[in-house]
């Protein structure tokens, strides 16, 4: 069954088109890529998905339900979360914070319950706090839980704010570039952990520069080339496409071998 | 050990609290509480302004008009004479519901006032409808947009002030009857009123830091903040960002206007000067002097300077004074005057604590 389905979705900025015709699905339990060269339309494909921007066409439904046009906060309460590129923690608050926010929509007591402190609402701050802690300790940084946000290096950020999505309690979990910034220790940590959160049962759909981590972990790849879908597949199919190879890892073996001569 | 810090700024405020009254009593300058009682009111203005941009980051350049408004329905309400709209519309049911109280005026005939209760409510009321229409188109759009609608409809609402008769126009209104609470309290000017009056302004003081400290300190307070910090990223995380600006503006607001009906209970009446937009940058420029975001220092920092402002120490400069502080602290402390001095206290005291324990280390 897919999860995700895009139909044919289109958006431009101005006269630049940034996506056309991006028709894919991604299956239930499954962790499926998208690649492209830079200025493929990942990202804006990302926050298309997310309702962070608005397609220009065409359709996106999550378990068959249309998601187009919906407010981001409405999309993450469908169940579908996700980082972004650049980290983007709340650097005002300490690390158990950050993810007791990813708790938000998974709790009820509203601005009355919380200046009045009821005794559901006292239990239910503790079950955030406890789930929060949970998530912190699967991306194994429990530690860090008093930290002040701002004080983390740039990986320990990337695993906190997938503390933060994975406290959503998503059924589709989107990561925006999750291995850029990370060195090899770190991206093989994280390899291991995105496919400990797969077999949870979270779908994941990811966009991803590093080839050895995409081929590694994806089940299925998408290739975007200057917004257009140009290849789709298992990894090994992928690898293998003609059009794939010629405008984007021949484009880079191309480019390494002229720096190569001497 | 954690319960105990909870509450030991409650603890010295209240401490804080009796000691003035008996400083004063003891000195005989009792009579000053009347403007520290003024000013108590005028911080709750801004601890509503605290948890509007200090937690959720956004500004109001409109919060005297909000006061305003409080304080003018309620007014309007127990002065006017409604006999005639009473009599007409409202069944006889309805009196022992006590929405109007009889009273006879100075020529001996018979008037009928909103009972200072219901007036209350109105007020609450219409605040809450204003503040609705103000702040949902501001508030859907991010950026400054909440700060130009709420200067824009200060403004509006002063010249309204300024040029309704039933609001007195260019005097105000006068006369306001005192505000009977229920348990022996009463909201009132009289000089023989004066320490209960202070403790009743003291007591709502501490009664709603204690209700925002709980809000700040909880699922809504952590959303504001990221509101604040991100707003993006909050609203990915599932944060209806739109509505909780919106909450908390509304909110604010309504802490406005509940301090404008005590202040016009308390003063026996208000004028057109508290709508104008110097007060609603005052009320911002002491939100910044107490640090923004911290509850404690916005109230100990605008009731101070308040005071000292109607103990009229700036004198005619009174207005530049607080321009001038807004100004000092946007550039030389944006996170407000207390916090690098409670830094620096936390690193006396932590030194103090160390060289008590060396000693035994050492040993």
């Amino acid at each position: 069954m897919a999860l995700l389905e895009v139909e044919n979705v289109r958006r431009s900025f101005g006269g630049l088109v940034a996506l056309d015709r991006v028709t894919f699905q991604v299956k239930t339990g499954q962790i499926k890529a998208v690649i492209g060269p830079n200025g493929a339309g990942k990202t804006t494909l990302f926050n298309i998905i997310s309702g962070l921007l608005e397609a220009d066409a065409g359709q996106i439904f999550f378990r068959e339900r249309s998601i187009s046009g919906l407010q981001p906060y409405e999309i993450a309460r469908a169940g579908v979360s996700r980082t972004f590129q650049n980290p983007s923690l709340f650097l005002q608050m300490n690390v158990l914070e950050n993810v007791m926010v990813g708790r938000h929509n998974r709790t009820r007591w509203d601005f009355l319950g919380c200046c009045l402190r009821f005794p559901g609402q006292t239990k239910e701050e503790q079950s955030i706090r406890e789930a929060a802690l949970a998530r912190l300790e699967h991306v194994g940084l429990a530690h860090l839980a008093a930290a002040p946000a701002g004080s983390l290096a740039f990986g320990q950020r990337r695993m906190v704010e997938l503390a933060r999505a994975l406290a959503t309690e998503p059924e589709l979990l989107l990561l925006d570039e999750p291995a850029s910034g990370l060195n090899t220790k770190e991206k093989q940590d994280l390899g291991n952990l995105i496919r400990k959160i797969r077999d949870q049962g979270i779908t994941i759909l990811l966009v991803e520069h590093d080839m050895s981590v995409v081929m590694d972990l994806s089940d299925d790849i998408l290739v975007l080339h200057n917004g257009v879908p140009i290849a789709e597949g298992v990894p090994a199919v992928v690898q293998n496409d003609q059009k794939v190879i010629s405008v984007y890892l021949g484009g880079e073996f191309q480019h390494v071998a002229a720096s190569d001569k001497p | 050990m954690n319960r105990l810090r909870h509450i030991l700024p409650f603890a010295l405020f209240a401490v804080a609290i009796v000691a003035a009254q008996l400083c004063m009593r003891v000195t005989e300058t009792e009579y000053y509480l009347t403007q520290l009682t003024m000013s108590l009111y005028y911080a709750i203005v801004v601890m509503g302004l605290c948890l509007l941009m200090g937690h959720a980051g956004q500004v109001s350049l409109g919060h005297g008009a909000f006061f305003a408004i409080g304080g003018y329905t309620s007014a309007v309400l127990t002065t006017h004479d409604f006999t005639r709209i009473s009599s007409a519309v409202w069944p006889g049911w309805l009196e022992p519901a006590h929405l109007f109280v009889a009273k006879q005026d100075l020529y001996g005939g018979q008037t009928m006032t909103v009972s200072p209760w219901a007036a209350f409510l109105v007020a609450m009321v219409a605040t809450f409808l204003v503040a609705c229409l103000i702040g949902y188109p501001a508030l859907r759009l991010r950026g400054h947009y909440l700060a130009m609608a709420t200067l824009g409809f200060g403004l509006i609402v002063n010249k309204l002030v300024l040029a309704s008769a039933i609001a007195g126009a260019a005097d105000g209104i006068n006369g306001v009857p005192e505000w009977t609470l229920g348990f022996g309290l009463v909201v009132s000017g009289k000089s023989t009123a004066r320490v209960q009056n202070y403790y009743i302004a003291c007591g709502l003081v501490l009664l709603l830091l204690l209700l925002l400290r709980n809000l700040v300190r909880s699922r809504v307070g952590r959303a504001l903040a990221a509101i604040h910090d991100r707003e993006i990223a909050a609203n990915a995380m599932g944060i209806d960002t739109a509505a909780y600006k919106l909450k908390t503006f509304v909110l604010s607001a309504m802490l406005a206007a509940t301090a404008g009906v005590f202040f016009t209970h308390y003063t026996g009446g208000i004028g057109p000067s508290e709508a104008g937009a110097l007060k609603s940058v005052r009320y911002v420029a002491l939100a910044a002097a107490g640090g923004m975001g911290s509850l404690w220092g916005v109230t100990g920092i605008s009731t101070a300077l308040n005071y000292f402002s109607l103990r009229g120490w700036f004198g005619s400069y009174d207005n530049a004074v607080f321009g001038v502080i807004l100004i000092l602290i946007i550039s030389l402390a944006p996170a407000g005057p207390l916090q690098p001095l409670g830094h620096w206290l936390r690193r006396l005291l932590s030194r103090l604590f160390q060289g008590g324990r060396r000693p035994h280390g050492a040993a």
